[in-house]
C-alpha cells in the first residue's frame, strides 16, 4: 500500500542514481536539493518527469515551486496530496515502477 | 602561420639534430610546405612553413645580414609594411618583402621592447648570438600559442605540446591540478597546462632564457577604465570611431599573397567582419559555414540570408551529431587538454572544407563577445546584481527568465527556481568574481566524478586566491562589468576559445584565422568604452549593433544573441560505435584512476536510457572523455596519434600545388 515513506524512498533512489551517480553521500530528507548542490539548475525538470511518468500524475506549472520540490520529504508530501486529490488515476500500490511494486 | 619548435642546451652541449627534426616533424599540420631547422653550438630552432607573406622570400628560421640573430616566428605582423618603411627610413636594408624580416630588424633597433610596436598574431624566438641569449615572445591576446620545458640539460619550446614530448626526453603526464582548474574554470590557471613540468607562455608576455635562467614579463594587458570615463564623448561619435578602427583592423588583416575568405556564422560579428572585408575586396569573396541537422544548434537560415544579402560566394558543411563523435579523437589530438564542450569538433570539420577550397586563411568575428558586451553571462551579472541590490523584490527576480532565450531547459523553469539557481548571497555582492561565481560553482560539481584518490590529491588547492593573486592591482577599480569582460579576456578568450576553438582546430587543416576584433587598438579602445554602452539595459553589443547598422541584414542585427553551441554529450549515443565506448569502459576508467568507474557507469547509463539531460551531465561527460582520450594519445601511445581513430591526413589544394607532404627530415638545414 503507497505510504509517503516508500514514495520517498524512490525518489532518494531516483535522486541517487540521476544526481549523484551512484555516489555515497549522506544528505537527509529534508535537504534542500538546490541549497545542497544535489540537482542542478534544470534538474527540477527531470524531477517532474520522473514523477509523471512514474506515477501518472501531471505536475501544474503552479506545483513548481521548491516547496513542493526542494527535498525527499515535500516531494513525496506533494506527491501524496496529488494523488489524493486525483479522481480515478491508477492506485499506486498498482504501479510497477523501475525499483519493483511498491 | 607555421609551427615552431626549438632546443637549447644548457651545458654547452651541441644540439641533437635528430632530436630537433622529431620535433618539428610533429607540427607538419600547422606547416605543410616547407619544414626547416638550424643549429649552431648550443641552440636549435626549427620552422613548419605555411606561406601566406613572400611566399619566395620568407623562409625561416631566418637570420639577420650579419648572422648574429636568428628567428623562428609562427604569426602574422599586420602593419609589417608600415613598420618596413620606417625601419628603411632609420638606415635598415632589407633582403626580403616578409614580414619575418621587419620583426629581426625592429629587435635590432629596438631589443625586447619591438613588441610593442607590432599588430599581429604572433608567436617567436629570437636567437641572440652575440647575447647569448634566447628571446621569445606572445602575441597580446594569446592568438598563437607558445610551449615549453626543461630537461636536464636543455630549455625547449614548441607551438604545440605534442612537439616537447615528441623530443624523447618529456614524458607527458596529466596535472591533476589543472584538471581541477578545467572543472571549474574550463581553462588552465596559466602558466599551467594539462601536463606537468610543462608551461605556457602567458598572452601579452615575452620570456628571456640567458645563462641558464628563465625570466618572463608581461609587456601587455588590457586596462579597464572606470565607468566615468569618456562620457563625454557622444555615442554618435564613439559609434564612428569604432568604425573606423574595425575597417582598419579588417584592411590590414587582409594582407596576404594567398586568398583570404571569411566565417560566416550567422550572427552579428562574423557578418560584420564579412561586410567589412566585402567592401575592401569585392564580389570574389569566399564565405564558409557549418550547419546542424539538429535544429536546436543550426542558424543556416541566417548564415544564407548574410551569404545573399552580401553577395559572398558561399560553402557550408553539415555536421551531424556522428560526425562530432567521428572527429572528436582527433580533436583531442589537437586540442591537448581536456575540453568540458563539444564545439570544437564542427569547427574542426569547417576548417577542412576551407582547406579543401584551396584557402589557407579566414577571417572571423571572434573577439567581440569579450570586448564588446556580447556574452550571456555579463546579462546574467547584471541582473543578479541590480537583484541583489533589492533582494526582498519579487520583481527584480523576472528579469531572470530573459537569459538563455535559446536554452529550453532553463526557460521552462519557474522563476522560483531560477531564483534558487542565480541567488546572490550578500558576500558575492563583494567577490571579485561575482559574474562568475554561478558558472564556477556548477562547472566545479564536476568533481564529485573525479575518484577518491585525485579528490584527495587535489582537495588543498585554492584556485580561486590563485587566480585572485594574479589579478592587477588596478582590478578593484573597475566596474563589475569590466572585471567580468577582464576575467573572460584573460582566462576563457586565450585558455579556450582561442586554443580549442581557434588555432587549434584551424591549424589541424593548415588554416590560419584571422581576428580584426583582437587588433589591440580594438581591444584598447573598447576597454575605455562605458559599459552602458557596451550594454544598454539589457542589449548587448549595444555600440557594436550602431556601428554595423545598415552594413548587415536587419534581422542578423537585431536577433537575440545565440552562442555557438554544438550537441554534446549525446552525440555519442546516435547509434554508431565510437571512441567512447572504449575510452569510458570500465577497464579504461579503472586503468588510469581519474575517475570513479561507478559514477562514471551511472552517467553513461543515463545517457543510453534516453532520460532528460542536463548542462552538468554535458559538461562531465564531454570532460571525462576527452581526459581519458588525452591519456591515451599522450600519456599511454607517448604522443602517438591512435591509428585506429585516425581520420586522414590535411588535404591537398586542389589548384596550384601545396601538396600535403609529411616530411619526417627537412628539406633544407642550415
Amino acid at each position: 500500500m503507497f505510504t509517503e515513506k516508500s514514495v520517498g524512498q524512490h525518489v532518494r533512489e531516483f535522486i541517487v542514481e540521476n544526481f549523484l551517480f551512484n555516489q555515497e553521500r549522506t544528505f537527509t530528507d529534508d535537504d534542500s536539493f538546490l541549497g545542497e548542490g544535489i540537482v542542478d539548475s534544470t534538474g527540477v525538470l527531470q524531477l517532474v518527469t520522473f514523477l509523471e511518468e512514474t506515477y501518472g500524475i501531471t505536475v501544474e506549472d503552479e506545483d513548481l515551486t521548491p516547496e513542493n520540490m526542494d527535498s525527499v520529504n515535500s516531494v513525496a508530501a506533494f506527491l501524496s496530496r496529488k494523488m489524493n486529490s486525483v479522481a480515478g488515476s491508477v492506485p499506486l500500490d498498482q504501479k510497477t515502477v523501475p525499483g519493483g511494486q511498491l | 602561420m607555421c609551427g615552431i619548435s626549438g632546443i637549447v642546451e644548457l651545458r654547452g652541449a651541441r644540439v641533437d639534430r635528430e632530436q630537433l627534426t622529431d620535433m618539428i616533424a610533429t607540427l607538419g599540420h600547422r606547416g605543410p610546405d616547407a619544414q626547416e631547422i638550424y643549429t649552431a653550438n648550443g641552440t636549435g630552432l626549427a620552422h613548419a612553413r605555411l606561406s601566406i607573406i613572400d611566399l619566395e622570400g620568407g623562409r625561416q628560421p631566418m637570420s639577420s645580414a650579419d648572422g648574429q640573430l636568428w628567428i623562428t616566428f609562427n604569426g602574422e605582423i599586420f602593419n609589417y609594411v608600415e613598420l618596413r618603411e620606417e625601419l628603411i627610413q632609420k638606415g635598415h636594408k632589407f633582403a626580403t618583402r616578409s614580414d619575418t624580416e621587419v620583426i629581426l630588424h625592429l629587435y635590432q633597433e629596438e631589443g625586447e621592447n619591438c613588441v610593442q610596436h607590432l599588430n599581429g598574431q604572433w608567436a617567436f624566438a629570437i636567437w641572440d648570438a652575440v647575447r647569448q641569449k634566447l628571446f621569445i615572445s606572445r602575441d597580446r591576446l594569446g592568438v598563437r600559442p607558445l610551449f615549453y620545458t626543461r630537461t636536464s640539460h636543455s630549455f625547449l619550446f614548441a607551438s604545440e605540446i605534442k612537439a616537447l614530448i615528441a623530443c624523447g626526453e618529456v614524458t607527458a603526464e596529466l596535472d591533476l591540478h589543472a584538471l581541477d582548474q578545467i572543472f571549474t574554470f574550463w581553462v588552465t590557471l596559466p602558466p599551467r597546462t594539462a601536463f606537468k613540468n610543462i608551461q605556457q607562455l602567458l598572452p601579452g608576455h615575452s620570456l628571456v632564457l640567458k645563462n641558464g635562467e628563465v625570466r618572463t614579463w608581461e609587456y601587455w594587458r588590457p586596462e579597464y577604465a572606470p565607468e566615468c570615463d569618456r562620457t563625454e564623448d557622444g555615442e554618435d561619435r564613439l559609434t564612428e570611431e569604432l568604425l573606423a578602427l574595425m575597417r582598419d583592423a579588417t584592411r590590414i588583416r587582409l594582407r596576404s599573397d594567398v586568398p583570404v575568405g571569411a566565417y560566416l556564422s550567422g550572427g552579428l560579428d562574423s557578418t560584420f567582419i564579412t561586410a567589412l572585408t566585402k567592401s575592401l575586396v569585392g564580389d570574389k569573396l569566399r564565405t564558409f559555414s557549418v550547419g546542424f541537422d539538429d535544429p536546436e544548434f543550426d542558424e543556416s537560415a541566417y548564415q544564407r540570408e548574410a551569404s545573399a544579402f552580401l553577395h559572398t560566394q558561399h560553402s557550408d558543411v553539415r555536421c551531424t551529431r556522428a560526425d562530432i563523435a567521428h572527429v572528436f579523437p582527433d580533436v583531442i589530438w589537437h586540442t591537448e587538454q581536456p575540453i568540458l564542450r563539444t564545439a570544437p569538433a564542427p569547427l574542426y570539420m569547417l576548417a577542412k572544407l576551407v582547406r579543401e577550397n584551396g584557402f589557407k586563411v579566414v577571417l572571423t568575428g571572434e573577439g567581440a563577445d569579450e570586448t564588446m558586451g556580447g556574452y550571456d553571462i555579463f546579462k546574467e551579472a547584471k541582473i543578479r546584481r541590480f537583484w541583489g541590490r533589492k533582494p526582498e523584490s519579487h520583481v527584480r527576480p523576472l528579469l531572470l527568465k530573459r537569459l538563455y532565450p535559446y536554452m529550453d531547459g532553463i526557460q521552462r523553469q519557474p522563476v522560483a527556481y531560477l531564483k534558487k539557481f542565480f541567488h546572490v548571497a550578500p558576500e558575492d555582492l563583494a567577490s571579485p568574481f561575482f559574474s562568475h561565481l554561478p558558472r564556477w560553482e556548477l562547472t566545479a560539481r564536476l568533481k564529485m566524478f573525479l575518484s577518491e584518490t585525485v579528490r584527495a590529491e587535489t582537495q588543498s588547492s585554492n584556485d580561486l586566491s590563485e587566480l585572485e593573486r594574479s589579478l592587477p592591482s588596478t582590478y578593484g577599480s573597475w566596474s563589475g562589468f569590466n572585471q567580468a569582460e577582464y576575467l573572460e579576456t584573460m582566462y576563457l578568450l586565450p585558455g579556450y576559445i582561442l586554443s580549442s576553438q581557434g588555432d587549434r582546430m584551424a591549424m589541424a587543416h593548415s588554416v590560419e584565422g584571422r581576428y580584426p576584433f583582437l587588433d589591440h587598438r580594438v581591444v584598447e579602445f573598447a576597454a575605455k568604452l562605458p559599459p552602458r554602452l557596451k550594454m544598454k539595459v539589457l542589449d548587448q553589443k549595444h555600440l557594436l549593433k550602431r556601428a554595423a547598422h545598415g552594413l548587415i541584414p536587419r534581422s542578423i542585427q537585431w536577433r537575440f544573441k545565440q552562442p555557438y553551441r554544438a550537441p554534446d554529450g549525446k552525440s555519442f549515443f546516435s547509434g554508431t560505435r565510437n571512441c567512447a565506448q572504449d575510452m569510458l569502459s570500465a577497464e579504461h576508467i579503472k586503468r588510469d584512476s581519474i575517475f570513479n568507474p561507478g559514477s562514471v557507469a551511472a552517467l553513461v547509463a543515463k545517457f543510453e536510457s534516453g532520460r532528460a539531460i542536463s548542462v552538468k551531465d554535458d559538461m562531465a561527460f564531454v570532460g571525462i572523455l576527452s581526459t581519458q582520450i588525452l591519456l591515451e594519445q599522450f600519456v599511454h601511445r607517448r604522443g602517438a596519434r591512435s591509428t585506429t581513430w585516425k581520420q586522414g591526413a590535411v588535404p591537398a589544394l586542389p589548384a596550384g600545388g601545396d601538396p600535403w607532404k609529411p616530411q619526417p627530415h627537412p628539406v633544407r638545414t642550415h
